[in-house]
């Protein structure tokens, strides 16, 4: 199993790579999407919002949704996808090869968006860089759940439109544990809770993912 | 045909999706070591057929089973392990090179790497392996798949509409190369909209229509 | 013989203790002393929330789950499992509609981002995208595999909704029956007809799904029926 999660997920990065996807479409969209905030927020507030938190979150779950979908897309036409299959690969292997790699894209958007959120939105330094831990745990589990409504949206009708509507109510709690989080980090508060949601999602969407994935390769 | 039990064994086979049916009723035996040509016009389940064959769609109703398989009841995923296919639609991640793309059926396979350069050769692609598979034309891509099924060696290779986007040459290697994957001890489907005009295969040839099997040579 | 009779007498016991409820809960029960006649929503509120987010989703959740065990996957669970969340859909927005009645006077807004009520409102949009998934899916098989695999990811974020969502804000009122120490709250008739509505909105529950389970039987049966006049249509196509 993890053998596979490796190989898939270096598949996966290599091709990121290659397409630069991440780099000229997804970050300019994350970064613009800061902007819009700031913009919707005025210019009384644009600078001075205890919003900033939560509208980081909110954008990454944005670019988290582009990038699941892209995710998917990778595996290319149904073709592919047939040759793939016949390679018989161990499905709780890919589950974690995919959900790997798009953790690893969305660590990296984060760091560039969290940049983004000092610059604009004006959260402090160092409450934002003792907010990374946290921000690697949630992104974590939203790469696990997304991988899973990825495959789960995939080759029914209208799988770009099917996604946001079956990933978006999962990924509220991860909204609020990382809103939280982030402002008790800004705010030197108490974090346990938000660890303890953060973890539980993490583990209960890999756990899930390793004894599901096959069923949904199946259908 | 020969005493060997066959590979395929289909009685009745429907298969249906999204409430229509791509295959109403099959009956058909295959041997091993053999070529079969699967024929017909467009619709008739030409591609359902080898999809069927490869566990890559699920039997609706009636009996089959290949390579030892039921593909109603057995694990269709060991199934497609023991399968190649090569299909008329791209077959590969496009942006990777055609090395890369056989580095990730070998390591998925757990078969040496040192094969790739070999099997790349042989299929006359030596001079392409770093080109991105995208970048590689129709037939250069079906010269490609081929030297993913030679890496894989699997038990039965399904090649739908293989002789598309080949020019004569490539036809003629095509023909070479199926004659030695049989003589080696693979069974070969083919599916083609006319039967084959190599007179160097003696293949079997079904014809299909409506999702049936109206004509058999064997 | 029991079965039968059960299945008989559920419609009319149903009728009979959802009547006694209204009786009990608009004539019988005498108002609160803080919230007037507004705690009649007592003997609805909760018990169509118990239906919605227990009763109603838990049943879909185990059918998705026997679904996709091979020992006991059928049509009879696949169906049970759809036609237990449209069920439960339709309880969850009435359980979002009777709490927002309860709570405009209360709180003065229709709506309040309260804990319960908002993670009520994220099951609601679960189980909408479940029946969205379920029409996104024209094949039997891989529709009922999905819609399973979905139903059991929804189970399990329930108590990671309930949690992030009571940590994060919480206006509701607190244990309305019971204490923290297990103590009743509620006393007399109203506990009575309290526990009476619980049981009345169940078996409400179990009715509707029993009509709507031979609804969508009979709707796989002309299906069915669509899929051999198909599969002669086809067969046609090759002799001639």
């Amino acid at each position: 199993m993890i053998r596979i999660a490796l190989l898939v997920a270096g598949k996966d990065l290599r091709i990121e790579r290659r397409s630069r996807v991440l780099l000229w479409q997804v970050l300019p969209f994350g970064v613009t999407g800061l902007l819009l905030c700031g913009l919707a927020l005025g210019p009384t507030h644009a600078g001075h919002s205890s919003a900033a938190p939560g509208l980081f979150y909110l954008v990454m779950l944005l670019v988290a949704l582009l990038m699941i979908n892209r995710s998917q897309v990778i595996e290319g036409s149904v073709g592919t996808k047939t040759s793939i299959a016949t390679l018989g690969l161990d499905p709780a292997g890919v589950f974690l090869g995919k959900a790997l790699a798009l953790a690893v894209e969305l660590w990296l958007t984060a760091v560039v968006l969290l940049a983004g959120s000092v610059l604009f939105l004006h959260t402090a330094l160092s409450g934002t860089v003792s907010a990374l831990p946290s921000v690697v745990v949630i992104l974590g589990a939203l790469a696990a759940a997304g991988t899973l409504y990825g495959a789960l949206s995939g080759g029914g009708q209208g799988p770009a439109t099917l996604l946001p509507m079956l990933s978006l109510p999962a990924f509220a709690p991860l909204l609020i544990a990382g809103e939280r989080s982030f402002s008790a980090a800004l705010d030197h508060g108490s974090i346990w809770r938000w660890w303890v949601i953060s973890l539980v999602a993490l583990v209960a969407y890999l756990a899930l993912g390793i004894l599901l994935y096959g069923v949904l390769e199946e259908s | 045909m020969s005493n060997a039990s066959p590979v395929v064994e289909l009685r009745d086979a429907v298969v249906m999706i999204g409430g229509f049916p791509l295959l109403s009723g099959v009956t058909l035996e295959m041997p091993p070591h053999s070529l079969t040509v699967v024929t017909g016009a467009n619709g008739a389940g030409k591609t359902s057929l080898l999809r069927l064959l490869g566990g890559l769609v699920a039997l609706t109703s009636g009996y089959g089973v290949v390579s030892g398989v039921d593909l109603k009841t057995g694990d269709l995923r060991d199934l497609r392990r023991r399968v190649g296919w090569l299909g008329h639609e791209g077959s590969f991640y496009d942006d990777l090179t055609a090395k890369e793309n056989l580095t990730f059926a070998a390591k998925a396979l757990e078969r040496p790497v040192g094969e790739i350069p070999t099997v790349l050769e042989r299929v006359g692609l030596a001079h392409r392996s770093s080109t991105p598979a995208k970048q590689l034309s129709a037939g250069q891509r079906r010269r490609l798949g081929l030297a993913w099924l030679l890496l894989r060696r699997p038990e039965t290779w399904l090649l739908d509409e293989p002789y598309a986007s080949l020019d004569d040459e490539g036809r003629t290697f095509f023909d070479q190369l199926i004659g030695d994957v049989v003589a080696g001890g693979a069974a070969v489907v083919v599916s083609a909209h006319d039967p084959l005009r190599s007179s160097s295969l003696t293949p079997r040839t079904l014809t299909l229509a409506g999702g049936l099997v109206v004509g058999d040579d064997a | 013989m029991i079965k039968q009779l059960s299945q008989r007498l559920l419609g009319p016991v149903t009728l009979v203790l959802l009547a006694l409820t209204l009786w009990l809960g608009l004539w019988v029960t005498p108002p609160d002393k803080v919230q007037g006649n507004l705690v009649r929503l007592l003997y609805v509120h909760p018990a169509i929330a118990w239906v919605a987010l227990y009763v109603s989703f838990g049943t879909a959740a185990i059918a998705g789950a026997l679904y996709l065990w091979k020992r006991t996957r059928s049509e009879l669970m696949d169906r049970i499992a759809y036609c237990a969340m449209e069920v439960s859909t339709v309880f969850i927005i009435l359980t979002l509609i009777t709490g927002s009645i309860w709570g405009r006077p209360t709180w003065g807004v229709w709506w309040a981002w309260d804990a319960r009520l908002t993670s009520t409102a994220i099951l609601g949009l679960f189980e909408l995208a479940y029946l969205a998934l379920r029409r996104a899916n024209d094949d039997s098989d891989l529709r009922a595999r999905r819609s399973a695999v979905f139903a059991i990811i929804a189970a399990i974020n329930v108590p990671i909704i309930h949690f992030s969502v009571d940590w994060w804000n919480t206006l509701h009122q607190g244990a309305s029956v019971f204490t923290e120490d297990g103590k009743i709250t509620v006393h007399g008739s109203m506990l009575v007809t309290l526990f009476i509505s619980l049981f009345a909105f169940t078996l409400l529950f179990f009715w509707l799904l029993r009509a709507r389970y031979r609804l969508e039987v009979l709707r796989d049966e002309k299906y069915q029926s669509s899929l051999d006049e198909a599969l002669a249509q086809r067969r046609r196509e090759g002799v001639h």
